[in-house]
């Protein structure tokens, strides 16, 4: 089984559009980058189709990368039925996006630069995937993280772009710092990092109690997944991350890498299971991540960062569900997300395009009839994340929701539930600003071409049907399901807040515009403490960054680097030295006759000592 | 009729040559004296040589000393030679101008 050809394509991909991306013509590209994501998920079908039912894990052993005392890391590549949905997940979505990418960015310099990019991001997510050890993943991890640098700051020349960036890849270098010594603490305690090996390690072991080795391993690598799935307190780079491309937003910082903190903590649920504190933290965490991104997804103008803030939320529904010890739930609704969050951006995307570059709900209105594919699949997307009935966002939240009010903490479900509400509010805000009431803009909207709404057509189809492929189910081997019994009482309550909210949008943004001013302005300075994100980067600006710029100006740069290391260390020594010579100088004076002296000199002190030698 | 004269005479008589020689080399400034004083000194080696090899019965004292004047012969054509380049270049022999080795 030849499991590394699957990532191999994207590879060579990039490799060809990368380095020689400038000369070749569009087309070729096209069928270079989007061919090797389809190649992809052909291999991953076909592998499928061979080993299915996956009943038992398919591994492979490639090479061995490490291997030093007792430290030994292959090269090693696994598929078991949590591997087969995010592959599916990752090359399936890949691939459509990639195919609209083509459509999007067509006008866009640096085409295959873009691609290349986007290529490599494919094969770092898929080695992330199919890794069966940590230190493996580790690798695919810090890839996809450095890709989504290169793509949120693609258009590097303005500087925006190339701030957020940074702001990405050094938050995340945060979660990551907590991910690697999580790494260390499990090498040391369980002399491996395979997967397999672990789990079979601790399955002896008790449950813990309270905070023992386990709860700071898996709180550790908790932190890294706060980082790469935006959860609090590191979810700050992710709505800025919108500066990149919206295919960029939809593959990576909604459908794929974003969903890499989630995928694994699934993997190593083994851990959490034996670690109950943590994965309460982890289940508190999510969810106070899914309300708070909400609210600020309340009141966002640009259409991107108001589906930034509902990424961040979903994310936070993903790991309440983890929290809860439903991974499947997590997992699920991970795959719905993948659908429907990157429909959402995807028809963003179509919009922004049609109104050439134009992000501002404000500047938009109208676009029903303009754009009527984009009009349909956007709003099927809204009414999924919004959990209408049927729909696949629907089941997989009601997963979740039906985990939290079984679970000893039924407020979480209750929270949960109101959130959703907020959700349907706050998307369907979006959805009628765009296509209802009157157009505000002054671009000639028009709708986007076949590739792009292609894809379109095809996630909004997902989006319908997702909720049928039965995750939990077939994840049951992995991750058993806990009984729920028939209470429809959840799944009722949640719908009523989801349909609530969408009713509420619809009076607030199509019936009567101007209850939405009266509302906004009796909430006064709530209202500014939303639409300024609570002041949340300000505060980091303030207590972090700050005082971090000014050591490293003050203390750091001026004292240590010039005063120590410039004035101390090197022109110190170079001062030494100048002051030996000067004095050594003095012998050299070109005068025969002081050298003369000095060899006389020599020559009594030489016949003195000898003098003395003798006379002893 | 030498053995009349003691052996320290000679070792005297050479100790003397050698301060002068030593001393004009330090203290005379034209090229040609030094380059003089430089012969002295070699002489008055040759001549300590010599007495020690005539009180001890030894030749090999004599042998060094016609080492030593064929040296003093050669080094003589060579210094003589730096003379006559060092004052075609510079037009002068005062040892004190000649200082050109040195940063």
């Amino acid at each position: 089984m030849n499991l590394w050809l699957i990532p191999l394509c994207p590879l060579i991909g990039f490799l060809l559009s990368g380095l020689l991306g400038k000369r070749l013509p569009k087309q070729l590209v096209n069928l270079i980058c989007v061919g090797s994501v389809a190649a992809s998920f052909g291999l991953v079908l076909f592998l499928l189709s061979k080993i299915y039912p996956v009943d038992t894990p398919v591994s492979e052993h490639d090479f061995t990368w490490i291997q030093s005392g007792a430290l030994s890391i292959g090269f090693d590549l696994t598929v078991d039925r949590l591997t087969a949905v995010m592959l599916l997940v990752v090359t399936g979505v890949g691939l459509l996006i990639h195919t609209y990418s083509i459509g999007y960015m067509d006008h866009e310099e640096g085409y295959g630069r873009f691609f290349a990019y986007l290529n490599l991001f494919m094969f770092f997510m898929l080695l992330l995937v199919l890794a069966s050890n940590l230190l493996l993943v580790f690798v695919g991890w810090e890839g996809v993280g450095l890709c989504s640098y290169l793509l949120v700051g693609f258009y590097f020349k303005e500087k925006f772009a190339g701030d957020a960036a940074n702001k990405a890849f050094i938050v995340n270098r945060i979660g990551d710092f907590g991910f690697m010594l999580g790494i260390f603490l499990l090498f040391i305690h369980f002399k491996t990092l395979d997967f397999v090996s672990m789990a079979a390690a601790v399955k002896g072991m008790p449950v813990e109690v309270g905070f023992g080795t386990l709860g700071v391993i898996t709180l550790l690598l908790f932190v890294g997944a706060c980082g790469k799935s935006a959860q609090l307190p590191l979810y700050v780079w992710l709505p800025d991350a919108m500066a990149g491309p919206t295919p960029v937003s939809a593959l990576i910082h909604a459908a794929t890498m974003v969903t890499a903190g989630v995928y694994m903590v699934a993997r190593v649920a083994f851990l959490y299971d034996h670690a109950p504190a943590a994965m309460h933290i982890v289940a508190l965490v999510g969810l106070a991540t899914a309300m708070f991104a909400a609210t600020i997804g309340l009141a966002q103008n640009d259409i991107k960062k108001v589906f930034a803030y509902s990424t961040v939320s979903q994310l936070g529904y993903m790991f309440l569900g983890l929290g809860l010890g439903a991974y499947s739930a997590g997992i699920f609704h991970l795959m719905t997300h993948a659908f429907f969050k990157a429909l959402l951006f995807l028809g963003a995307g179509s919009v922004i395009h049609g109104l050439s570059g134009e992000q501002d709900l404000r500047h938009m209105g109208g676009l029903r009839k303009a754009m009527p594919i984009t009009f349909v699949t956007l709003g099927i997307a809204s009414l999924t994340i919004s959990g209408v009935p049927y729909l696949s966002g629907f089941y997989s939240k009601d997963a979740i929701l039906a985990a939290a009010y079984e679970s000893p903490w039924p407020w979480m479900f209750w929270a949960g539930a109101a959130t959703a509400g907020v959700t349907a509010f706050y998307v369907f805000r979006a959805y009628f600003l765009t296509f209802f009431g009157k157009y505000r803009g002054h671009h000639h909207p028009h709708e986007s071409p076949f590739v792009m709404t292609f894809p379109l057509m095809v996630l909004a189809a997902l989006s319908i049907g997702g909720g049928f492929l039965s995750v939990p189910n077939w994840l049951a081997p992995m991750f058993p399901i806990t009984e729920h019994g028939d209470n429809m009482q959840p799944m009722i309550i949640s719908v009523a807040f989801g349909i609530g909210g969408i009713l509420l949008a619809a009076l607030f943004y199509v019936f009567s515009p101007s209850l939405s001013d009266s509302v906004k302005s009796a909430a006064g300075p709530i209202y500014t403490l939303v639409l300024n994100k609570y002041y949340i980067d300000e505060l980091y600006a303030a207590t972090i960054v700050k005082p971090l710029t000014l050591i490293s100006r003050t203390v750091l740069w001026r004292g240590v680097d010039e005063g120590l290391i410039d004035t101390g260390l090197v022109n110190g020594l170079g001062k030494v030295v100048r002051a030996l010579g000067e004095v050594a100088r003095r012998w050299q004076s070109g005068s025969v006759r002081n050298a003369a002296t000095w060899i006389l000199a020599g020559s009594l002190l030489l016949i003195f000592i000898l003098f003395l030698g003798v006379n002893r | 009729m030498i053995n009349h004269i003691p052996v320290s005479w000679y070792l005297t008589l050479s100790a003397v040559l050698f301060g002068l020689g030593v001393a004009g080399f330090i203290y005379r400034k034209s090229v040609i004296t030094v380059f003089l004083s430089i012969e002295l000194m070699l002489n008055a080696v040759n001549l300590t040589f010599v007495t020690f090899s005539y009180q001890n019965k030894n030749i090999d004292g004599h042998i060094y000393s016609f080492f030593v004047m064929v040296v003093a012969a050669a080094e003589a054509a060579v210094g003589l030679a730096i003379i006559l380049t060092i004052f075609k270049n510079r037009g002068t022999l005062q040892i004190d101008d000649i200082d050109s080795m040195k940063l």
